[in-house]
């Protein structure tokens, strides 16, 4: 019982990682329609700045908490800027477009920042440095909890509180809701979409780039291509928990980890993703809107 | 490409004279073995465009897995050749049908998914048997099979290249071909108008799995190795770019990507370091000035020499 529970925990903390990157494509499909394939390498762009600002902040000698949150913060907001640029030069001119076109897109501009990524950082994976010592807690029996993933989860849940408020009580939430809904109707009532678009890439890469930390944080090492495996598995639990619905994404991120992590404590970690992708198509057969998501009828 | 007999046959003859040319150019020694690699490449890379474009350019279903199918034929093709030494062209053409097998496998769940939904799942469909190969001992996990006779020569890479685009372009032609189209055209209407939809899906699936099952193979027996990365989904996305670029739904935009892509990276093996960033360059901006790809889905025929009159009348009717 307390090695499923610890497993269960386990699970919970890989999968927040996937919330949060899912949570990005999530808002991203549901408003422009795209699967933003670009999204697991501004994961990876913004475990890098965390990285470097972390070292820089370390070496000035502040306390840990304060470089935490500070390459928390700079590695958002740095983010936010790349998934605005990304949006405006790249997938703007291609609105009115087929969207196999802005797909292919969105897969030029991922291996733009993969091999950009290995053009100037080098192909090696980095060490991430430990800016939170580790402490394990011991909660009952033999479970056991370290600092780091009470860390990742109280951060998911800060963001989600925060992205929830955004969504449903400012005006570029309510802008966002209307935008996904109908977006020419969003147009016509004299919502600016564009900027509306550009705000939630800007929410999006954020957030990715908050999970890009934590990632490095709880593996110890970053490489340029470590966004694509990710990248892909958020997009499934983004799928899982209904693609268009925040809370789904949260859903499908905890459960997608809290599925790889059991399949791996039976000792079967060579087929984890194979399991992932299994839980994909059979979701996508027998509930295409996933758990949270909203039947939508055909129209004829 | 074959408007009518005509094309089919003028076609077929300047096929026939690429091919002897071609040849001939390898018996004197003109061209050497990086530039055989190179056409063999560009054939291997036509099937499976223009397979890849029967599914995705004429039905209209978004397929991200098919590298999946060619992985299947490669393995087993392969496996034919090396364990019960069966003849190369049956090892392919059995490659072929098993990966027809798996096309069948995918057409099934597509028939409930559609455009992004399809893709994620076909996706995840070649993932699953990549991890399957990644993980079976006999095929060698992930070193793979190697010592894969080579025996993918010009004549028979022509021969499969040339079957591939006249079998797919005359299906396409074919009543059934329009049924396809129109499925992609909209599916909704197409099945008012009493066409099957969920038999042409499985078809379309079925035979471009199979044509992707033999392109596996050729590779297979030209490239004497075989792992499970290399039919990994950026290898779908590669066959995707080609199919894109050159023009989905055009069997000749297809071969034209194929060899345009083909040439431009081989052309990028001189500048490793900057190969993926040039290329991925090329792909935006290509998408970004020119979206429906090099010739959309106009066909290359003869009618584009001449009469120039007749032509710019049609694209007046097809723009009012």
């Amino acid at each position: 019982m307390d090695y499923i529970i610890q497993q269960i925990i386990n699970g919970i903390s890989v999968g927040s990682i996937y919330a949060l990157i899912a949570l990005g494509y999530t808002m991203v499909y549901g408003i422009i329609k795209l699967i933003n394939f670009a999204h697991g390498d501004v994961f990876m762009v913004g475990s890098f700045v965390g990285l470097f600002t972390a070292k820089i902040l370390a070496a000035q000698g502040f306390p840990p908490m304060v470089v935490f949150i500070g390459a928390l913060i700079i590695s958002m907001t740095a983010s936010a800027v790349l998934g605005v640029v990304i949006e405006r030069t790249a997938y703007k001119p291609l609105r009115k477009v087929s969207r196999i076109a802005v797909l292919i897109t969105a897969v030029g501009v991922s291996f733009l920042l993969e091999n950009g990524g290995i053009y100037i950082l080098g192909p090696q994976a980095k060490g991430f440095p430990e800016i939170l010592e580790k402490q394990q807690f011991n909660l009952f029996g033999s479970v056991q909890v370290d600092s780091n993933q009470v860390m990742i989860l109280v951060v998911t849940v800060i963001l989600m509180v925060v992205l929830q408020y955004i969504v449903h009580f400012t005006k570029t939430g309510k802008a966002m809701r209307a935008v996904s809904y109908d977006l020419e109707a969003a147009r016509l009532m004299g919502i600016n979409v564009d900027r509306t678009i550009s705000y939630t890439f800007a929410i999006g890469s954020a957030l990715a780039a908050a999970a890009g930390v934590i990632f490095g944080m709880t593996y110890n090492s970053v490489d340029p291509l470590m966004g694509v495996i990710p990248g892909l598995k958020a997009f499934v639990a983004a799928v899982l928990g209904g693609i268009g619905s925040v809370p789904g994404a949260l859903v499908g991120g905890l459960l997608l980890g809290v599925i790889e992590t059991g399949v791996t404590s039976v000792g079967y970690s060579l087929w984890r993703d194979g399991v992932v992708f299994a839980v994909l198509i059979l979701i996508l057969i027998f509930r295409p809107s996933g758990l949270f998501g909203k039947n939508v009828r055909e129209k004829v | 490409m074959f408007k009518n007999s005509r094309n089919f046959w003028v076609g077929s003859a300047a096929a026939f004279v690429i091919y002897v040319v071609i040849q001939l150019l390898f018996n004197q020694g003109v061209l050497n073995d990086v530039a055989e690699s190179t056409i063999i490449l560009i054939c291997i890379n036509i099937i499976l465009a223009v397979s890849l474009n029967l599914i995705n350019g004429f039905t209209g279903q978004f397929s991200m897995g098919h590298a999946g199918f060619m992985s299947v034929g490669a393995y087993m093709s392969a496996i034919l050749t090396l364990d019960f030494n069966v003849p190369f062209p049956v090892a392919l053409i059995a490659g072929g049908c098993l990966a027809a097998v798996f096309g069948m496998m995918i057409g099934i769940p597509s028939l409930r998914l559609k455009g992004d939904y399809l893709a994620m799942a076909t996706l995840g469909f070649g993932e699953i048997i990549r991890i399957v190969l990644l993980n079976t001992e006999y095929v060698g996990g992930a070193s793979g099979l190697s010592g894969i006779p080579t025996q993918s020569s010009w004549t028979w890479v022509f021969v499969f290249t040339f079957l591939t685009v006249v079998l797919i372009s005359n299906f396409v032609n074919s009543i059934h071909g329009k049924a396809c189209i129109a499925i992609r055209e909209n599916e909704i209407a197409a099945e008012a108008m009493g066409i099957n939809t969920t038999q042409y899906k499985v078809i379309a699936f079925v035979i471009g799995a199979f044509f992707a099952g033999v392109a596996g193979g050729l590779s297979a027996h030209k490239f004497y190795v075989i792992t499970p990365t290399s039919f990994n989904f950026i290898k779908s996305f590669e066959i995707l770019v080609i199919v894109v670029l050159g023009g989905l739904g055009s069997t000749s935009g297809a071969i034209l990507g194929a060899i345009v892509l083909t040439l431009l990276f081989t052309w990028l093996q001189d500048f490793p370091e900057i190969r993926m960033i040039i290329y991925s360059l090329v792909l935006i901006l290509m998408m970004i000035f020119r979206p429906s790809g090099l010739l959309g889905t106009r066909e290359f025929t003869l009618d584009l020499f001449k009469r120039k009159g007749k032509k710019s009348d049609e694209s007046v009717r097809s723009s009012s």
